[in-house]
This record gives structure tokens, C-alpha cells and sequence, in this order.
């Protein structure tokens, strides 16, 4: 049987690395290789040799000039030791082969300032919308319902309806280009997950269910491949039902909601790849 | 040249930061303004082109999709009042450190010397104003003028093609670092003199041992073949300073104390420490024998304890007062990441997994004139929950468990206490975690930040009082993001096994850093010229001292430090080799080939002289208030709930990241909407394991205003049970014990110095008595004795206060517990006994008394029904679990309802009591080691069963709706209202 390879990126202010890389191994990925900024850089380590990249949250740089900002800006200028190639043309040939992203949080962050996300028409490297300050104008932990959007081509939320996970972010307010960008997201469902009432069916901007004030309640966006996945909740944050805030009054399934996400990725890959 | 670049958000897009701070105006300063619109400027003073500096602007500056920039003119124009704020020369600027990362990068270039990216905000307002006020708004809210710089313009007085214009805060200063001598051949005023004009914070007995061995022949002999005269150098004085400070050398708690009771016994007690605090844990740990589960206690910079087969845990609380008290955003994040460095800096270092934080400030609505110097209460309280939120979060470390409390006595100093816990393996590399030692021959190494002239200071600053020249330099600001990357760095060379021993630098930077470590081998030799700087033109003493943050030193050997330098550059963490370790005996310091320092290592550590003190204790009587007990106690209940001290923080909790690293299990906010007050927070450190961790803390300063004997046993007390009450495990239970006191030294400053010290004695003592009755060893802990402010005739001191942190190890998470009521149905019960202990009560203090009948605490019969509670709890038996402290039985039925979001019924006249005939005691009294306790009614005779031979007692029931009633002693309603009203008074206070 194919062997899954999976990718967490670490280091320069990313701290969810931990946590993610659990999730990749309970989701049954062979290898996981928690993988800092630095070794893809100085040659050691090959984007190339895995199927999976997972960006994690934290704080890039500190968030320093917004939200994964300075690292986009590095995938752009930064070169690899050796063969000289800059980052963001690994991760283009990455996704050119079929290959999978998830950006969680300050991950998702730098997916859309790198350009990564939407990627419309298959064009990926230019920033085409934002995550900004949320409209309470604070960081907040607390969990939220998201509701899955079962057209969308995204293969990690394939099967779901909703999910229940934390968010924890200072900016998370999903802003598009403009009106026409937005109803491109729309009519291709990109939109995979919105902030919603607890049945998992009406989106809501009510805060604090609509934790930042986002356009249309977006949570998380693919690209028309579905294989590049960016959500600001936290799957990673959600593995066992002690995981959940109210385990110990309500039943909850053995297994935490965000495993689900991880369990797609890799059973996709072990399919396609 | 220098280029001024300004970001701001296109004019359709929502200014959240601007709202925020236009709030502030309104709330904070009682001043209207219509708008406020913020602009992000970075000055940038490099060679660059004009197209290279359009490329930075537009790209690594720009969010395009929201905003828009100007290089070099104003991007808007239309506001009454501009206020631009920004960092003074030399303060660590963040945001100015990743933009030059940036810039770098863009050009394929470093900055060379001199370069450098500076970063401010603008704040162009909208309103009529005064130049009056918008100076207020200035220095009353946006800017701390100790470390910052702002500037007004009015739109009239303001030239469109220059805007706020060019500033470019460079320390400029081209100045060579000089060694000065100081004379100590002189009269005892001129000794004084030169410690307080130093910061130095030496007593006139110090400075003679200082002066006595300078003049030793042998010393000056051996001086004079290094080529030193027969004066000491500032670099001697400075570090010696720094080594014997209160805040290093802890010299009230290791002194001989002659301590006069109530009767007139008096007692001879040599050193606190020893006696109380350190002998408990021995006897405690031998009690134990081989079952002895205490790793490293007290000898490094956290408590070491066993979490399992294969790994430890490490955990310290700090406390970061002075700072804070003058830059609370500064302070606390300085404490925050500082108090990280501790456990990382333990053993062989730590991973860090959870942050805590308790605060002390005065309250937000105080509004008496603010004496010179200080900051208003809300203000800080603001500041430092920033610094917090920044220190934590930005560093991927969940903040787990904390309070807030509120007295006015605060307003002087307010409290801070920041703590870090850590986890390691066992073993690295075949070799104990927890033991490390620098070795003759290693190499002296410092790693990350640089030095600047950040913190000066800092160890004899916070030894002091907070008085008219308290140094601002003391002051300084972390950098989260520095310290990641080095701890990243750090975890893997000690994988790899580079090192053979590290510390951080905190207090006293280098000087005690190197000068801890070179105790291993007994000797050093540093070069400080090599020192990496922030700019130039530090003198010898100033690099020694610095405390500039962000930096750990370590004892590399030197066979590895090829390996350990290449990996430190590759992960981007600057790293320099400073000098070695040796043998010599002498703590020896050179700067650019001339010695500096000479030290005897052994005068270094162990020349201080021993204080000698009394202490004399006197109880003191308050009134007692005579007014009757109220028939209807429903709006006392509100009022309590709504009291500072017993208010929802939800709006504090939110702002941390509980949840990173996906171990927490039981969070600080729990129950049917997430917004239950936990007692103790349940961490997986481990998440393949179920073994968990349970983080608890008391603190009850009100207490100490009767006896801070029984303010310490209550704090101890209520630590446990907190812990107790999600399910802790008091068999392997440790405790930290963090002092913050008033200076207790008799003298004119403090003409009541005797009795501050007895209240110091008798806290000690109840430490020692309830540790080791209850079992649970002090691990670590720290003390801050000097939390005055004294500015002409005004004295503040804060009320006597230990924070009493607790931790303890469970084998299985999924056997812990949460506080909110679950079902309707399920019976309630109290355990304990409640007595007439209203002195100190929050209810009391409601009506501006304090009281005399101070809660105590029975240990023996506490801890039967601690170890029965806990075979309940592990049994499955108990449905919620909630601790009776600030509000007493009162506070903790509403909270049980209010965060299950159901109703109950209970009856005051089922409460097992002695010597109480009043409702408003007996939901009020403050007694001690009580519990809410929620039980299914088909555990109900397991249960009682269960807690045999204890005092408890069924006493209602929870209801379905959401009607909450408690009916009184003469069987009629005392108190009736709906929970969701019980919960407003209790969310409203500080739901800002």
C-alpha cells in the first residue's frame, strides 16, 4: 500500500506543530516529519518528498506587520540553499502534482497573503482577499459551529455537515477583493465552512457565533481543486472528547470532530497519489 | 537616507483598532471625540533606492486588498488632531525588527551598522478638542513617556507635503565603553551616597564588607599582578550589587530574625527559609522514603517533579511588581516571557507547556488623585493584561489558570505574578534532565537577543520601594518571537546533547548568569567586548549588567561548539562565544584586554552579611459592624457576585490561548455555555496518555489585614481545593509559594517595620504547619519584599500577599470533574462545617468592614475529607464540584447554577454549623475546606457512603427552569431569583 508522507511545518513563531502532527499520525499518515522553516532552506529536507503539507497556526514573525505577512513575504525572496529555486516555487510544483495543503489559522493566514488561497483559474501567488483584525478588535479563544458545505470540491471536509472547534485568533475578518470575487466563491463553493448557528444550518455575522464579523460568515475556503484547504477554527485543537468544552455534561463521541479533516487528507492521498 | 512610509486601511474598510482606542477616549478619559483613524508608519533609514523602497511599501508593508500606502507625504488629511506615537531611542521595537527582516530580504542584503527600520502609529482624530486634552489622550492613554515619544499637531498648524515629518530615534551615542574606579576609602555618608546614586541597593554593612575586602592585603596583592589599582572598578561593585541583591539573595528570608509573640515569647529564628519553608518539604519528602516523587526542589530555577516513568515536570512562578507598576504592557510581557526562561532554563531545560497568571491591582473605578508617578488602575490592568495576551500567546504557550484581585492598597505597586510549567524527559542522552553542570574548559555562550541597555538595574530596582528616582532604564519591553526561535533552537541542541549546561538571563544579566554557573567549576573568564550590542557605546558595567531580554547562557564544550554555532545560524538565533569556565576561583572579567573584574568567587556568593532583624506581632482589633441580618438576602447576593474580587474575568480569559498544544481538558471556562468560573484547569501534556496535570492557585490578601497566619493557611487551603475540586490528586500534590510583601526592615521609612516582619514570621510558620500537615512540599517559590511607593508624605504598601500555586499529577483525565450543576434532579450537598468566620469576608468588605473572626483551617479534619472527596471523584460519584472561597456557600451555589444553566432549591437550615444563627453567615462566612458538591441520585448512598465520618449534608436540589431559591433559618425565602440574573450582576462588572 501507498505510504502517506506527511509534512508539519515548524518554527519562526509557529506553535501548533505539536498538536497537528498528532492529528496526521491518528489520522494513519506513515510518516510525519514535523519539518522546520530552516532545514527546507538549507537544502536537508525536500518539500518534494512528501504528499501532505500541513501549516499549522502561531505567530509568523510575531504577526508583526499583519497576520503571516513577513512570512509571505519570505516564501517569495527566501532561496533554498543548493539548488537556489525560492520557496513559493516548491509549493507551486507541489500542488502542480496533485499534492495537498492544509493551512490552519496563522497557516490559513499565510495561505491567502502568499496567494495560495483562492488560486482561482488555477492561478495561485497573488493575494487575492485577507484575514484582518476581528471586528471586537481582540484575540479570542472560544469554540464556534461551523457548517460544512457539502458542494464544496474541498476533499478534507468530504462526508461532514458540521463541525464544533475552537477558534483562537486576533485576526480572523475574511475580506475579498471585491463583490465579484465573492460570488466567484460562492458560485464555485468554495466557501467550505461558515460560522453558524448550533444545528450546523443557518450561517450567522451574529457575534459571538460570527467570532470576528466575517464577509458571509466564512470560516475556511478551498481552491477549485479542493486540494488546498484553509479554515481559521482550529481541527488539530479537536482530537478526544475531552478536547470538548462541556465533556464532562454532554455525551460526545469518542472521537474529537477535527480528526475527521486529517483522516480525509489522508485517505486521499493514499487513493490518488 | 531615512524614508517615512505610511500604511493605513482604505477609507470603506472597518478601523477596529480605531474604534477600540476611540472607546477608550470616551470611557477611560472622559473626553468625546467623533473618530479616530489609525496609520501604521515605518521609518526606514537604510541606503535604498526610490524603487526599492516603493517594492517594500507595496509588498511586504501592504495588506493590497485593505489598504494603501504614501512614501514620503501624508496618506490622509482629513482630522482635527494628529498624535503620532513611537518608541524612544534604543527600546526594543518589535514590529521595527520584522520589518527589517523584511527590507533584508527584499534587498539580498543585511542592514550594516547604523541601519535600521523604526516603526510608530498615527492617530489622526476627529472632534473639537483642547491641545489640553489632546495632550491627555497622548500621555494619559496612547503613549508611556518613559519609553515612548509622541507628537501633536493640529490639522490648522499641519503642511500637507510634510505631514508629521522625519524622525529617526537612533541611540546615537559613539562614546568607548570606559572601566571607572570608585574610592571606598570613605566616611560612611559618601558609602551611601554611592549606593543610592548607583541603584545599588546596599546597606551600610555591605558596603564596609565590600570596602573590608578591597582593603584585605592578600586581595590587593593579587589584584595589583592583574594590573588593577587598589580601588574596586564599577564592573566589581555593579556585579556584586546585582549577586547580593534582596531580589538575588533573598537576605529578609535567609536572616536572623528575633521574633516577640502575642505573649511576649520571643524566638530566635535563623533564616525563614530554612526553617519553615525548606524544612517542610525535607520532612515531607522523607516522610515519603522511596515513594518520594520530588526530582530537584528549590537549587535551580524551577521545582523539579516526577510526572511518570519517562518524563518530569518543571514549574516556577515569578512575580514582575516594580516594571509593571511604571510600563504594565512592558512589565508583564517582560515578565511573562522572562518567568518562560525559568523552567527552560532548569535542568537541562524545559519545554514549556502552560503559562499562569494572577494579578493584584487597585480597582478600575478608583478614583482618588492619582500621586505622582503611578498610573491609573485601569490602565494598568489593561497594559498588563496586554502584555500578558502578547507574552503567552505569541509564544505557544496555553495560559491555564489565574485570578484577579482588587484593593486599593495596589494602586503603589500592583502584582503581577507570572508562572511557566515545563515538562522533560527523564533522561537525555543516558544523563539525568534535571542535573547540569558547567565544567572547567567550557565555553561560556550566550544566545539569542543582544545587548542593549534595557533593564539596568532591574535586581536592586525592584529591591526598592517605588520612590522618585526609580530608574526608568529598568524598564524594557520582550520580544515573544525572539525567544521562540531561541528555544526552538535550544530544544534541539540539547537533543543533539551540545551543552552541558544552561541558565537565563534575567535579573542581573550576565553578571549573575555567569557568575551562578561559574559556581559549578568555581571560576570564569569573559570577554565583553565580544558581547553581541543593540548599538554602541555601552560602558564594561552596563554590557555586564544589562537585562535585555531574550537571552539564555550556556556551557557548550568545545568540541561541540562548532556543531552548536552552525545549528544556532542555520535556526536564525544569534550565538557568541564569551569567554570559558575555569577553575580559578576568581569570577574574572576583561574588556578589550584590560581587566575589569577580579572577583574571589567565594566572596562573590557567600562575603554577604547576614541581616539581623526583629520582629514583634500584635494583634490588631477592627471593629465588628452591628447591623442585622437582612430578611431578604437577594440583592446582598447580587451585590456579592458583582464584588471585583468574585466577578466573571471571562473577558480577560478569552484574550488567552488556552487551548494551544491541544492538552487542555478541562478549561478555565467551563459548563453549559462555556462561561462557568473552573476551579483548576486539567492539562494532557502528553497526547498519547491520558496522565494529566491539574493547575490550581489560592491567594486571600483580605486575610491578612486580622493574622497572615491564617491568610497564608487559608491561601494553601484554597489552592488544594481548587485543585481537589476538578479532581486533583492530593498524594502527588506540590506546591509554589510566591511572597509579596511591604518592607518589613524597621526604620524611618517604615516605623512599623517590627510588625510587618512578625506578619512575615507567622505567615512562614503557617506555611510550614499546613504543607506538611496536608502533605503537599513547596517545590519552588520567590519573594518581592519591597511593595511600597513612597513619594513625599504619600506611603502606599500593599496588604501582606502569597499566591499559593498548586499542581498535582492524575493518572486518567477522564476521571476529572468540572463546578457547573449538570442535571435537574441531582441533589446538592456542602461538605464542611461553617462557622461565624466573617473577618476579611467579601460580604463584610461590601459594608466597608474588615472584622476579626478570620476563617481557619483544621488540617486533620480537612484532609479526611479531601482523601474521601477524591475516592468519590475517582469513583465516578460526583457530578459537579465546586470550592467555597470569596462570597462563601453564597457564591458557589450561584456559580454551580449559573454556569449549568439550571435551577436549585436549597435550605440553610440542613447547613452543618457551629455557632451561627444568621443567613447572611451563613451564605456569607468564609469558612474554610467547604465544597458544593452536585451528586445523581442514584449515587446519592454511594456517595454518603463515601464521605463517612465527615462533615456533609444534603442540603437541595438542582431544578429544571431557572429559579434559584434559598430558603432561610425560619424557613421563609431568603433568597429568590433567576439564575440568568444572578448571572448579569456576576458578568457585568468587567465584561469590557
Amino acid at each position: 500500500m501507498k505510504k502517506v508522507k506527511a509534512l508539519v511545518l515548524a518554527g519562526n513563531g509557529i506553535n501548533c506543530e505539536m498538536e497537528m502532527a498528532h492529528a496526521c499520525r491518528l489520522a494513519g499518515s506513515d510518516v510525519v516529519d514535523i519539518v522546520f522553516l530552516y532545514d527546507i532552506l538549507s537544502g536537508e529536507v525536500k518539500l518534494d518528498d512528501y504528499h501532505f503539507l500541513n501549516l499549522p497556526g502561531g505567530f509568523l514573525d510575531g504577526d508583526d506587520l499583519g497576520a503571516a505577512k513577513a512570512m509571505a513575504h519570505r516564501l517569495k525572496y527566501a532561496k533554498i540553499a543548493g539548488s537556489g529555486e525560492r520557496l513559493d516555487e516548491v509549493i507551486f510544483r507541489f500542488i502542480r502534482e496533485g499534492k495537498l495543503i492544509l493551512g490552519v489559522c496563522n497557516g490559513f493566514q499565510l495561505m491567502v497573503k502568499s496567494g495560495l488561497l483562492p488560486g482561482l483559474k488555477g492561478i495561485y501567488g497573488k493575494q487575492a482577499l485577507t484575514l484582518t483584525f476581528n471586528d471586537s478588535g481582540r484575540f479570542e479563544d472560544r469554540w464556534v459551529y461551523l457548517k460544512v458545505n457539502s458542494n464544496s470540491p474541498s476533499i478534507f471536509t468530504r462526508g461532514l455537515k458540521g463541525l464544533y472547534l475552537p477558534v483562537r485568533h486576533g485576526e480572523g475578518k475574511f475580506i475579498p477583493k471585491n463583490d465579484e470575487m465573492l460570488a466567484e466563491l460562492e458560485r464555485k463553493n468554495l466557501i467550505a465552512l461558515q460560522y453558524s448557528d448550533p444545528d450546523y444550518r443557518k450561517p450567522t455575522l451574529e457575534y459571538p457565533l460570527n467570532p470576528n464579523g466575517s464577509a458571509s460568515a466564512i470560516a475556511g475556503i478551498c481552491d477549485e481543486t479542493g486540494r488546498l484547504f484553509g479554515m481559521m477554527p482550529h481541527p488539530e485543537a479537536y482530537l478526544y472528547f475531552v478536547n470538548h468544552p462541556r465533556w464532562t455534561r454532554e455525551k460526545v463521541p469518542e472521537e474529537g470532530m477535527g480528526l475527521a479533516i486529517f483522516r480525509n487528507a489522508v485517505e486521499y492521498v493514499r487513493k490518488n497519489l | 537616507m531615512a524614508y517615512r512610509v505610511e500604511i493605513g486601511l482604505k477609507p470603506t474598510i472597518r478601523d477596529a483598532r480605531g474604534e477600540k482606542i476611540k472607546r477608550r477616549i470616551i470611557d477611560n478619559l472622559n473626553i468625546i471625540v467623533d473618530s479616530v483613524v489609525t496609520v501604521d508608519v515605518y521609518t526606514v533609514d537604510a541606503a535604498m533606492s526610490a524603487p526599492e523602497i516603493e517594492k517594500v511599501a507595496s509588498g511586504p508593508f501592504l495588506d493590497p486588498i485593505i489598504q494603501e500606502f504614501s512614501i514620503g507625504k501624508p496618506l490622509r488629511d482629513d482630522f482635527d488632531w494628529a498624535i503620532e506615537v513611537g518608541y524612544k531611542p534604543g527600546v526594543t521595537d518589535n514590529i521595527g525588527r520584522t520589518a527589517r527582516e523584511a527590507v533584508e530580504l527584499l534587498l539580498q542584503r543585511k542592514f550594516k551598522a547604523g541601519e535600521g527600520v523604526y516603526t510608530s502609529v498615527l492617530y489622526l482624530i476627529r472632534g473639537k478638542l483642547t491641545k489640553e486634552q489632546a495632550e491627555r489622550i497622548a500621555t494619559g492613554l496612547l503613549a508611556n513617556t518613559l519609553i515612548q515619544r509622541f507628537e501633536i499637531k493640529e490639522r490648522p498648524s499641519w503642511n500637507p507635503d510634510v505631514g508629521m515629518g522625519i524622525i529617526v530615534p537612533k541611540v546615537a551615542s559613539s562614546k568607548e565603553g570606559r572601566v571607572l574606579e570608585i574610592n571606598l576609602r570613605v566616611s560612611d555618608e559618601e558609602l551611601m551616597r554611592t549606593s543610592s546614586a548607583r541603584v545599588l541597593a546596599l546597606t551600610l554593612k555591605e558596603m564596609k564588607a565590600i570596602r573590608n575586602y578591597a582593603e584585605d592585603p592578600g586581595v590587593r596583592e593579587e589584584r595589583k599582578k592583574i594590573g588593577l589599582g587598589e580601588n574596586l572598578t564599577d564592573c566589581e561593585l555593579e556585579a556584586l550589587a546585582q549577586t547580593w541583591s534582596e531580589h538575588c539573595k533573598h537576605k529578609i528570608f535567609n536572616g536572623l530574625i528575633e521574633y516577640r509573640d502575642e505573649e511576649g515569647k520571643v524566638w530566635r529564628i535563623d533564616s525563614l527559609f530554612d526553617t519553615y519553608i525548606k524544612r517542610s518539604t525535607e520532612e515531607i519528602r522523607q516522610a515519603m522514603g522511596e515513594k518520594d516523587w520530588c526530582v530537584s526542589v528549590f537549587k535551580d530555577n524551577a521545582g523539579v517533579m516526577r510526572f511518570n516513568e519517562d518524563w518530569n515536570i518543571v514549574f516556577k512562578v515569578e512575580t514582575h511588581n516594580s516594571p509593571s507598576a511604571l510600563d504594565p504592557y512592558g512589565g508583564a510581557l517582560t515578565g511573562i516571557v522572562g518567568v518562560n526562561r525559568d523552567p527552560f532554563g532548569t535542568g537541562k531545560g524545559a519545554k514549556l507547556i502552560f503559562n499562569v497568571d494572577t494579578f493584584c491591582f487597585a480597582p478600575p473605578d478608583y478614583s482618588k488623585p492619582l500621586p505622582p508617578r503611578l498610573l491609573h488602575p485601569k490602565r494598568i490592568y489593561e497594559g498588563v493584561r496586554e502584555g500578558v495576551e502578547h507574552g503567552g500567546n505569541k509564544s505557544g504557550i496555553p495560559t491555564v489558570n489565574g485570578s484577579i484581585v482588587f484593593d486599593e492598597r495596589y494602586a503603589g505597586k500592583p502584582l503581577v505574578y507570572c508562572g511557566t510549567g515545563g515538562i522533560m524527559p527523564r533522561n537525555i542522552l543516558g544523563e539525568p534532565s534535571h542535573e547540569k553542570q558547567a565544567m572547567p574548559g567550557d565555553l561560556i555562550v550566550m544566545t539569542g537577543g543582544r545587548i542593549g541597555k534595557d533593564g539596568i538595574h532591574g535586581a536592586t530596582f525592584s529591591s526598592e520601594e517605588l520612590h522618585e528616582e526609580s530608574p526608568t532604564s529598568a524598564v524594557q519591553i520582550g520580544d515573544p518571537i525572539t525567544q521562540k526561535r531561541m528555544t526552538d533552537f535550544l530544544l534541539r541542541a540539547r537533543d543533539l546533547g551540545l551543552y552541558h549546561a544552561i541558565t537565563d538571563n534575567g535579573a542581573g544579566g550576565l553578571s549573575s548568569s555567569v557568575g551562578e554557573m561559574a559556581r559549578d567549576c568555581h571560576g570564569c573568564r569573559m570577554y565583553l567586548e565580544r558581547a553581541p550590542l543593540k548599538y554602541a557605546g555601552l560602558d564594561p558595567w552596563e554590557i555586564l549588567l544589562s537585562e535585555a531580554q531574550e537571552r539564555m547562557t550556556l556551557a557548550v564544550y568545545p568540541e561541540k561548539i562548532g556543531p552548536f554555532l552552525e545549528l544556532a545560524k542555520r535556526m536564525e538565533v544569534e550565538a557568541t562565544v564569551l569567554g570559558e569556565f575555569t577553575d580559578s576561583g576568581k569570577f574574572h572579567i576583561l574588556y578589550n584586554g584590560q581587566t575589569a573584574a577580579y572577583l574571589d568567587m567565594d566572596f562573590l556568593h557567600n562575603g554577604l552579611p547576614r541581616m539581623e532583624l526583629k520582629a514583634r506581632w500584635e494583634k490588631k482589633v477592627h471593629p465588628e459592624p452591628t447591623f442585622n441580618d437582612p430578611p431578604d438576602l437577594t440583592a446582598a447576593l447580587k451585590k456579592v457576585l458583582s464584588r471585583y474580587n468574585v466577578c466573571s474575568k471571562e473577558s480577560v480569559i478569552r484574550q488567552y490561548d488556552h487551548e494551544v498544544q491541544g492538552g487542555c481538558v478541562i478549561k478555565p471556562l467551563v459548563g453549559a455555555y462555556n462561561d462557568g468560573p473552573s476551579d483548576a484547569t486539567v492539562l494532557r501534556p502528553l497526547l498519547e496518555s491520558w496522565e494529566g496535570i491539574v493547575v490550581s492557585s489560592g491567594i486571600c490578601p483580605r486575610y491578612s489585614d486580622i493574622d497572615t497566619y491564617h491568610m497564608m493557611a487559608c491561601a494553601i487551603d484554597e489552592a488544594i481545593r481548587n485543585n481537589l475540586s476538578a479532581g486533583g490528586n492530593l498524594k502527588q500534590m506540590a506546591g509554589l509559594d510566591n511572597f509579596c510583601w511591604c518592607d518589613p526592615i524597621q526604620s524611618e521609612k517604615t516605623p512599623d517595620g517590627e510588625y510587618k516582619l512578625a506578619q512575615l514570621v507567622r505567615a512562614n510558620q503557617a506555611l510550614y504547619h499546613y504543607t506538611r500537615a496536608f502533605g503537599v512540599p513547596c517545590i519552588s517559590g520567590k519573594d518581592s519584599m519591597k511593595n511600597d511607593y513612597l513619594i513625599g508624605d504619600t506611603k502606599i504598601s500593599i496588604p501582606p500577599t502569597v499566591l499559593f500555586s498548586a499542581v498535582s499529577v492524575v493518572s486518567d483525565v477522564r476521571r476529572c470533574i468540572t463546578m457547573d450543576a449538570k442535571r435537574s434532579g441531582d441533589r446538592v450537598y456542602i461538605l464542611g462545617e461553617t462557622y461565624n468566620d466573617m473577618g476579611g469576608s467579601e460580604y463584610y468588605a461590601l459594608y466597608g468592614f474588615i472584622g476579626n473572626q478570620v476563617p481557619k483551617v483544621n488540617a486533620p479534619r480537612a484532609k479526611a475529607l479531601y482523601e474521601a472527596l477524591g475516592r468519590a471523584i475517582q469513583r465516578g460519584l460526583v457530578a459537579s464540584c465546586h470550592d467555597c472561597s470569596d462570597g462563601g456557600l453564597g457564591v458557589a451555589l450561584a456559580e454551580t447554577a449559573l454556569a449549568g444553566a439550571l435551577g436549585m432549591e436549597v435550605d440553610l437550615r440542613k447547613v452543618p454549623s457551629s455557632g451561627v444563627n444568621r443567613n447572611d453567615v451563613l451564605l456569607f462566612s468564609e469558612s474554610q475546606s467547604r465544597f458544593v458538591v452536585t451528586v445523581h441520585p442514584e449515587h446519592q448512598r454511594t456517595f454518603e457512603e463515601c464521605l463517612k465520618g465527615n462533615v456533609f449534608a444534603e442540603i437541595g436540589s438542582i431544578t429544571g427552569g431557572s429559579t434559584f431559591t434559598i430558603t432561610g433559618l425560619h424557613g421563609k425565602t431568603a433568597v429568590r431569583a433567576n439564575i440568568f440574573e444572578l448571572k448579569e450582576a456576576w458578568q457585568r462588572p468587567l465584561r469590557w
